[in-house]
């Protein structure tokens, strides 16, 4: 019987039918499940316009594009954009920008999370805790236009409240938004001000799954508090460190476009230039279209290029990775 | 003994500064407040004001008489309702289909989502796509280009994963189809993770500015952080209101408790869901 359908089976003339079953196994599954389809048709449409026409739109980095011709119809330049960018003297000041920035917030921004979610830690009244937590949460909800406004009213120079303290105690004012030397480090202590107490969630959550066991014989051996954060808490959130620290590597290109862009005024200019404002005010306002999306691809594939090398990182240290 | 000393020394530094540290995140949201309901000439006289001692309107009066700002508070209300319905109901959809495992070409869709989240293809393309649709100037630009994402899809579909198909088995046979399945079953079960995301999406949208800088030109379309914007920072549209009201700081500052005020109003809900939030978002990264 076995050999006999076997047989069959190796006939040419079946095939077809075998194939034609498939579809229709395709066909009757689409059918059944009809509904489950529906809902997911307004999100595929969706991603396939708003995520992925934009990728094909990329094209135009290769092209003199010109809204009217078209992306099917502006002429090819090749790598023209690109060599024009890394020629020019503006790609070296947007780029040392971008990493400055960034490497500041990496060696400012990043560590004060941590350093809090050990200090919230150690707070033995949970209410007390609580309301702390409540309170440095808050910031991260705020928009950037709020926060370069409020860091208007407290730093300005002509009335900012800082200011005033400083008149009042009969000092001279300064003008701390305007301070080219110090404007890096303006921008990394709004965000700390915005994130880092946000950023303790994560900590703190991967805190509660050390094992309280280890504090308690730490405690019998003798350890204070600052050895036992150093050589219990520490260690025992080593692994979302470490992840953390690789992912906020991956983002080495991403500084934030809308706090450089409402902080920025003339005497920073040039240290206020990162490539979504240079891209924004060439491409958006400019209308160099094709010269911008070049600048913003060689952007987006060094970011790329960053979170998968990163990723890769985290397995190395035994992680799960991202992806 | 000694020891017990530093640990309460320890002890009480720890609670001082972190003290320190709260009142450095809402001193100035305080000092805002305060100034704004203060007596405008007491607030010429002395900057340092801690305690409001002459409690007035007159600044919220004003910014609600000029239509700019009510009509602004209209579009990101607008933005923040209508959105934030229609990003849930998108995203938690397409979360859905895919946290099925009967779904075609499954694996495919959910590696092409994750692609999106590694590669942002950058402003222009964005930017000529929203143009190319004929949204300029049109307050859905503010709204269908960001009406989902790549991380909120998976973070969705992970939680539904978690809901057991013996549950949809019984809706089906008791003559359920998918749709009612995911609004009469899974959309009632998983409220904390929607309360979450929803509360999500309502500030970013009520956040809106740097598409609207974008996409709107016309001021009777822009959200209130353009506006904001105008009022703080812009110093070349300022003199429009100097010539007005005595005191523009004030005013000024009575606009921010204004912005402030919806995200005061969700925080508390959203801050008992967030850290769960977080969390499904921590076991991705």
């Amino acid at each position: 019987m076995t050999t006999q359908t076997n047989s069959i089976s190796k006939m040419p003339f079946v095939k077809p039918t075998v194939r034609a079953s498939k579809t229709k196994k395709i066909l009757l599954a689409l059918f059944r499940d009809r509904y489950l389809y529906l809902l997911a048709i307004p999100g595929i449409l969706y991603f396939l316009i708003f995520k992925f026409v934009p990728m094909w739109g990329l094209i135009i980095s290769f092209q003199n594009y010109s809204p009217f011709l078209g992306i099917l119809h502006s002429p090819w330049v090749g790598f023209e954009h690109f060599q024009r960018l890394f020629g020019n003297e503006d790609f070296k000041i947007i780029f040392r920008n971008t990493l400055a920035i960034s490497f500041l917030n990496l060696l400012l921004f990043f560590p004060a999370p941590i350093v809090l979610s050990l200090l919230l830690n150690e707070v033995s009244s949970s209410v007390y805790k609580r309301w702390i937590q409540t309170v440095i949460y808050f910031p991260h909800f705020l928009s950037w236009v709020i926060i370069a406004g409020i860091t208007f009213i407290m730093l300005g120079q002509a009335d900012g409240l800082v200011n005033e303290i400083i008149a009042y105690f009969g000092g001279e004012k300064i003008a701390f938004l305007s301070e080219p030397k110090t404007f890096w480090l303006l921008l990394v202590v709004q965000n700390i001000w915005r994130d880092a107490g946000w950023g303790t969630v994560i900590f703190l959550a991967a805190i509660t799954s050390v094992d309280p066991a280890l504090y308690e014989s730490a405690r019998m051996d003798g350890a204070n508090r600052f050895r036992q954060i150093w050589h219990i808490t520490l260690p025992g959130i080593k692994n979302v460190i470490i992840v953390l620290l690789i992912l906020r590597i991956g983002q080495v290109m991403e500084v934030g476009f809308e706090q450089i862009y409402l902080m920025s005024n003339a005497p920073v200019a040039s240290l206020a230039d990162v490539f979504d404002t240079y891209v924004y005010r060439n491409g958006v306002r400019a209308g160099q279209f094709s010269y911008s999306a070049a600048v913003g691809l060689f952007k987006s594939v060094i970011g790329l290029i960053m979170v998968l090398l990163a990723n890769r990182l985290a397995k190395m240290f035994g992680e799960e990775g991202v992806y | 003994m000694k020891r017990h000393v530093s640990e309460l020394i320890f002890e009480y530094a720890n609670y001082i500064f972190l003290f320190i540290i709260g009142a450095a995140c809402i001193f100035p949201l305080y000092y805002v407040f305060v100034v704004s309901i203060s007596d405008p000439i007491e607030y010429l006289h002395s900057k340092l004001l801690l305690f409001p001692t002459k409690i007035t309107f007159i600044n919220y009066k004003y910014i609600f008489s000029t239509p700019l700002f009510t009509r602004a508070t209209g579009v990101s209300a607008f933005l923040s309702t209508v959105g934030t319905a229609m990003s849930i109901i998108v995203t938690s959809a397409l979360a859905y289909a895919l946290s099925r495992k009967r779904m075609l070409a499954r694996k495919y869709l959910l590696l092409a989502i994750v692609f999106t989240t590694l590669f942002n293809p950058g402003l222009i393309p964005n930017y000529l796509l929203v143009r190319n649709l004929g949204l300029i100037n049109h307050i859905w630009a503010l709204i269908i280009p960001v009406l989902s994402s790549g991380w909120n899809v998976l973070l969705l579909k992970s939680f539904f994963d978690s809901i057991p198909e013996s549950l949809e088995e019984a809706a089906i046979i008791d003559g359920c189809n998918d749709i009612q399945v995911w609004f009469r079953i899974v959309l009632p079960l998983s409220l904390p993770a929607l309360a979450t995301f929803s509360l999500f999406f309502a500030v970013a949208y009520w956040n809106t500015f740097f598409n609207a800088i974008m996409y709107i030109n016309d001021f009777k379309k822009w959200p209130l952080q353009i506006v904001m914007q105008t009022l703080l920072i812009d110093s070349s549209t300022q003199s429009a209101y100097n010539e007005q009201i005595a005191n523009p700081q004030a005013l000024k500052m009575a606009a921010v408790v204004i912005a402030t005020t919806p995200i005061m109003c969700v925080y508390p809900f959203l801050q008992k869901h967030f850290a769960k939030g977080v969390m499904l978002g921590a076991v991705k990264g």
